[in-house]
């Protein structure tokens, strides 16, 4: 007979230990900082399970985390990953499904005491115990963000929401996928009590307050076992008439198509994942838990081979690595930061910085310039204290890292200035000699500028070395992406420093090299000027921009203009225009001139391609324009004029100048790519990335349009060589 | 005994003495206070200067001090009737107190007494005055309740309107929501808890069992108890009420027993806290009063001083999850000043703010890990020894009127330094926001 050698290893997942009547069973995965339900994790825990129920002494268990700041993060997503067909992952959905069924028809009641984040199958797992308590501590959050990788809560949770909290709740949390804190989720009826976290006592705060929850969770143990907590409460009159709207058949019917509506309208119809939990939830409710339970475990499967699914994994992966520092530990910390310009960037940049220990400056030429931005600062932690993110006794001792001021003074203390002044050369140089001659020597310089170059910049210092560039994106606080841009002679230490302030910014990081545009304003370009071309053929914004957002980008492309600024759109048409020459023609740069002559400047002047009231969602197509675009009609050629041509003339354009980024060293590889196109630009998550795209797509596919396109256009549409390589060779592929 | 004589004889006949060079030796001549009340019983009719009025008066009485013959009076006191801010100088006037006299109110929480015979002790040092009579006042029995700020503003805005159609259109302006009370905040403001609960979570911080707190809940009654029905509490005066009795003890005193107070719920945090209405401190109304001399002037004056007020520090510390550690963080600090040990203390009083706050400061205290994580000491000083710790009682069970509780702290330990024969006595309380006091007290040679 075989040995079964597991028998005699050491359990390193899951361990336990029986308290009078009560098992501790604790989970900590010595290998990673969060637990996952990695394939060791389940079996020790099936494990421990069993021995568990056959321990006559124990009455009851617990269920909690050993790690700090973490419950169970999720499942181990390599193990979906290795799956080649979707019937492997139909059935580890329904090995998931079996295991938590069995937790939940335990005759011994389990408490999840949870404490840091129980997301996706962490909170499946959860669920399916008899009793939850969580931590109110910040990193406490709940959530089924499977949606957010295009795939559905596969083991159980769209069977066992539904009846937790409720047909509208359940959909909110699993087609948003958004996290719950802990108060949340006790009022949503996702956890039974909460436990305060605790301050310095005899023990470090985070594990004597792990075991002051454990302490109330066996007492929820015992209690249960006792019938002093009873599992059935007592429903309210709410709850009964709830109840009995939701026992309508036609109601439930109303909520399904209103559900389905919604996502088709915010989705495009490009994701399947929101569709199938629908469905899923839909199949569990209608025709019983057997049929749920099924629909669950195969659409599982079925999601988990789409591209969607794939390319959503893949950003994943690459937002984690964009949050790591690649460059190593900075010589000095940043400790007292300078910006210059109290302008929407400047103090979006102030914004973010000022709530991370980092005192910063504020500094403009002007006081009204400076009210301002100082008053977005404000406003921004002030709103947070509306959403109960901070106490405004938060908001004020934050602030007080704040410091406006006109001037130089304190200046000698900057470890980093970072310059976000008008986007002209001339003053970014006077900028730059005004602050080296009132700086440390070990100051760091950092320019936010979206189009120079900044070696250009660059060439009125005294020390290149300490010169980098960070472009933000607008507005400062909502856009997670951060691209810093390094000259050759940019030291390794000022970038390393640069990507650490970033990563305290919260920001997700790509470090890319110098040149007009740097990637993706690069990428942009090329894209917004096929854009005015499309308008010039006489296409209207709205339509315009329902093409691009039907193909996947969340703002379309006449709204993105409007959201940049017409007059930034024209300064980098032309900036790159002359630097790369006829390629990044199409449109005519003149359309963009005229429109801001005439004031057309986009949403800050109030009309763009469209016209904005205050107060008003919905917008109009700016009637000013029409004669402004009869003026440079261009006239459409049929052959490639289609409404798919247009969108494939718009995408190919963007893909294959990031493609070229690549083959030019801009780019350090195709990761950075896709998440710069993707946070930056707002390049369809669905498609993944550029990169991604032409992996998926096919470049031979998208080398034939765009020698379509060229025959009409020219240079335009040439495939640059590294994406020709790849046509040739379907072997070749930019992601694993 | 004077410094400068051999330190080896002074150490063979009695223990040294903490006076220093060139600073005046400064001495708690007196402390008085009413009777601590439950809120809401017999001063309920009162107002806060009332209560600071019977204190004074009654130092006045027990000590016939000449009403011109003090230089300064300061009162201590938390929530201020907005009608008698500076409460101080009205009880004073009402005292019968010179007019000449200045006066002045302080507020730090529950230490603010404690700010006011400091402020006297300092203003003694620098030569200012040397006559000073501090106290402390709190009068929970009636509270300011404001009009919400949207109502304020209104009425404020009708202050200024000229023509009648303003005027009703502001009063038109009115709604529901304006109506709505403010009530004082019970919150600590910058962190939004109240202390209830920051006490509840201090307790399980440091494992205080609920078991404990109300073991040590019930000690505090009983000692209080044995201390009243000894006739031990002499700083308390009778004080006639006017439409009432008299009064002349303490009512918050009742030594239950365990099975009573294990019956309690939790106050604060459900289901699963441990600090309840019994292992916690009352609302309490009730006024102190001490007077503090220079020695040499109470001698002077004929008085036989009762102790010498010594050294002192205030700390403060984190306001969210150290909100009521200030006794842990003071008494290591105010007995290195003092060049004193744990041992050398013969009279603790340490204010009670909840049982569990008590408890987990004595755990602080003895834990060499929080020493040297949150103090920078290399060792612990250690938990003061129960058989010489609030030995009368004490907030718990004698009420706490926030203001007035560190003049009664002072007090005790004077008058038990005399009982007991003690050298040494130690004063700690924590206070809102997350501050603390400790003070050093010798015993006056008799």
């Amino acid at each position: 007979s075989s040995f079964d050698l597991s028998f005699f290893l050491a359990r390193t997942h899951v361990n336990y230990e029986v308290k009078e009547d009560v098992a501790v069973i604790r989970m900590n995965d010595p290998n990673s900082k969060v637990n996952t339900l990695s394939v060791r994790m389940q079996n020790e825990m099936i494990e421990v399970f069993n021995e568990v129920l056959a321990n006559d002494a124990v009455h009851s268990a617990v269920l909690i985390s050993s790690k700090p700041g973490c419950f169970i993060a999720g499942a181990d997503i390599n193990m979906i990953q290795a799956c080649n067909t979707s019937e492997e992952v139909t059935k580890l959905s329904q090995e998931g499904q079996k295991m938590f069924e069995r937790i939940e028809k335990s005759p011994k009641p389990i408490v999840a005491a949870i404490n840091g984040s129980c997301l996706g199958g962490g909170l499946e797992f959860a669920i399916a115990c008899q009793y939850r308590v969580a931590t109110k501590s910040k990193k406490t959050v709940l959530g089924t963000p499977e949606v957010m990788l295009g795939l559905l809560p596969g083991a159980g949770g769209t069977q066992r929401l539904p009846k937790m909290v409720g047909i509208p709740g359940a959909f909110d949390m699993m087609l948003t996928g958004r996290n719950i804190k802990a108060d949340k989720a006790k009022k949503m009826g996702l956890v039974h009590q909460l436990v305060d976290p605790l301050g310095p006592g005899l023990k470090s705060p985070e594990e004597r307050t792990i075991e002051y929850l454990e302490e109330v969770a066996i007492q929820c143990a015992r209690g249960i076992v006792h019938k002093k907590i009873l599992l059935t409460k007592k429903k309210g009159m709410m709850q009964k008439v709830q109840d009995y709207v939701m026992g309508i058949a036609f109601v439930r019917q109303q909520i399904y198509k209103n559900v389905n509506g919604k996502v088709m309208k915010m989705s495009k119809g490009l994701y399947p994942a929101p569709l199938k939990i629908i469905e899923s939830v839909k199949a569990g409710l209608e025709q019983g838990p057997d049929s749920g339970y099924l629909a669950e475990a195969q659409n599982f499967g079925k999601l988990a081979m789409t591209s969607e699914s794939n390319a959503l994994i893949g950003l994943y992966h690459g937002q984690v690595a964009c949050k790591k520092n690649r460059f190593g530990v900075p010589e000095r910390p940043v400790k007292n930061l300078a910006i210059l310009g109290a302008g929407l960037m400047g103090a979006g940049i102030a914004q973010v910085t000022v709530d991370k220990g980092i005192h910063t400056v504020l500094k403009d030429t002007t006081v009204e310039g400076l009210s301002r931005g100082q008053q977005q600062v404000y406003k921004g932690l002030n709103d947070k204290i509306k959403k109960k993110a901070i106490t405004s006794f938060e908001r004020d001792s934050t602030l007080s890292s704040l410091t406006g001021q006109l001037d130089y003074s304190g200046f000698e203390k900057a470890d980093m200035v970072i310059e976000a002044v008008f986007e002209d050369i001339n003053i970014k140089h006077r900028v730059i000699k005004e602050v080296e001659a009132v700086i440390p020597p070990h100051c760091i310089f950092a320019t936010n500028t979206s189009a120079l170059p900044i070696k250009d910049i660059a060439a009125a210092s005294m020390r290149p070395e300490k010169v980098i560039g960070m472009h933000y994106f607008s507005p400062v606080d909502k856009m997670q992406l951060l691209e810093i841009i390094t000259t050759d002679k940019t030291s390794k230490d000022t970038t390393a420093s640069a990507v650490a302030v970033g990563l305290k910014q919260g920001k997700v990081i790509i470090v890319v090299g110098d040149g007009p545009g740097f990637y993706t304003t690069r990428c942009l370009a090329p894209m917004l000027a096929e854009a005015v071309r499309v308008l010039q053929e006489g296409v209207n914004p709205k339509k315009l921009d329902a093409l691009t957002t039907g193909f996947g980008f969340p703002v379309g492309a006449a709204t993105l203009a409007d959201e940049v600024g017409i007059d930034v759109a024209a300064h980098v048409a032309e900036d790159l225009g002359k630097a790369f020459g006829s390629r990044f023609g199409g449109g005519n740069v003149d359309v963009l001139k005229t429109m801001v002559e005439r004031g057309f400047k986009g949403r800050k002047s109030g009309k763009g391609c469209y016209v904005y009231t205050p107060g008003l969602k919905s917008k109009d197509v700016n009637p000013d324009i029409d004669d402004l675009l009869e003026k440079f009609k261009l006239t459409p050629n049929p052959s490639v004029s289609s409404d798919s041509d247009v969108q494939y003339r718009l995408v190919s354009r963007f893909v294959n100048e990031a493609v070229m980024c690549l083959q030019e060293g801009i780019l350090n590889g195709p990761v950075e790519g896709d998440i710069g196109a993707v946070f930056g630009l707002g390049f369809p998550p669905c498609l993944g990335g550029p990169f991604r795209f032409v992996d998926t797509f096919g470049a031979d596919k998208l080398v034939e349009k765009m020698r379509r396109y060229e025959e009409v256009y020219g240079n335009h549409f040439t495939p640059c060589q590294l994406l020709l390589d790849h046509a040739k060779d379907s072997n070749k592929r930019f992601h694993k | 005994m004077k410094w400068g004589q051999p330190l080896s004889l002074t150490l063979l006949v009695f223990s040294t003495t903490l006076a220093k060079p060139g600073v005046k030796n400064i001495v708690l001549v007196e402390g008085v206070r009413t009777p601590f009340l439950l809120s809401g019983t017999t001063y309920a009719d009162l107002m806060p200067h009332d209560l600071a009025r019977a204190a004074l008066q009654g130092l006045l009485h027990k000590t016939s001090l000449p009403k011109d013959a003090v230089d300064y009076i300061i009162y201590g006191t938390v929530i201020q009737e907005v009608k008698t801010s500076n409460v101080a100088r009205e009880a004073s006037l009402g005292a019968g107190f010179s007019d000449k006299i200045p006066s002045h109110t302080v507020t730090m929480a529950c230490i603010s007494s404690n700010v006011a015979m400091t402020t006297g002790v300092g203003l003694i040092t620098a030569g200012q005055c040397d006559t000073i009579v501090a106290g402390g006042v709190e009068f929970m029995s009636d509270v300011p309740i404001r009009h919400s700020r949207k109502m304020r503003k209104t009425m404020l805005a009708l202050n200024r309107a000229k023509t009648l159609g303003q005027r009703l259109s502001l009063i038109g302006s009115i709604r529901m929501a304006h109506l709505t009370p403010e009530l004082p905040a019970v919150a600590e403001f910058s962190t939004a808890e109240t202390m209830g609960h920051s006490a509840d979570r201090l307790a399980a911080a440091f494992g205080v069992t609920r078991l404990e707190q109300d073991e040590f809940a019930l000690r505090s009654h009983t000692l209080a108890k044995q201390a009243q029905d000894a006739g031990l509490l002499s700083d308390v005066i009778s004080f006639k009420v006017p439409g009432r009795d008299t009064v002349a003890k303490d009512n918050g005193i009742r030594p239950s027993s365990m099975e009573q107070l294990a019956k309690l719920k939790p106050a604060f945090i459900k289901p699963h806290g441990t600090v309840t209405a019994a292992n916690s401190s009352f609302l309490t109304d009730g006024a102190s009063a001490v007077l503090i001399m220079s020695e040499e002037k109470a001698l002077a004056m004929g008085y036989k001083p009762k102790a010498y007020l010594r050294d002192f520090v205030f700390v403060s510390q984190d306001p969210k999850d150290q909100l009521l550690l200030g006794p842990a963080y003071g008494t290591p600090k105010v007995l290195a000043r003092a060049g004193l040990t744990m041992d050398d203390i013969d009279v603790f009083e340490f204010h009670e703010a909840f049982a569990g706050q008590i408890m987990a400061n004595l755990k602080a205290l003895d834990s060499d890990w929080f020493a040297q994580t949150y103090m920078g000491r290399k060792v612990k000083v250690g938990a003061p020894a129960m058989e010489k710790f609030n030995l009368w009682g004490g907030s718990l069970s004698l009420g706490h009127p926030f203001g007035a509780t560190g003049c009664r702290l002072v007090t005790t330990v004077a008058h038990r330094l005399l009982k007991e024969g003690g050298q040494y006595g130690l004063v700690a309380a924590c206070a809102a926001g997350g501050q603390g006091h400790a003070m050093v007290i010798e015993a006056y040679p008799q």
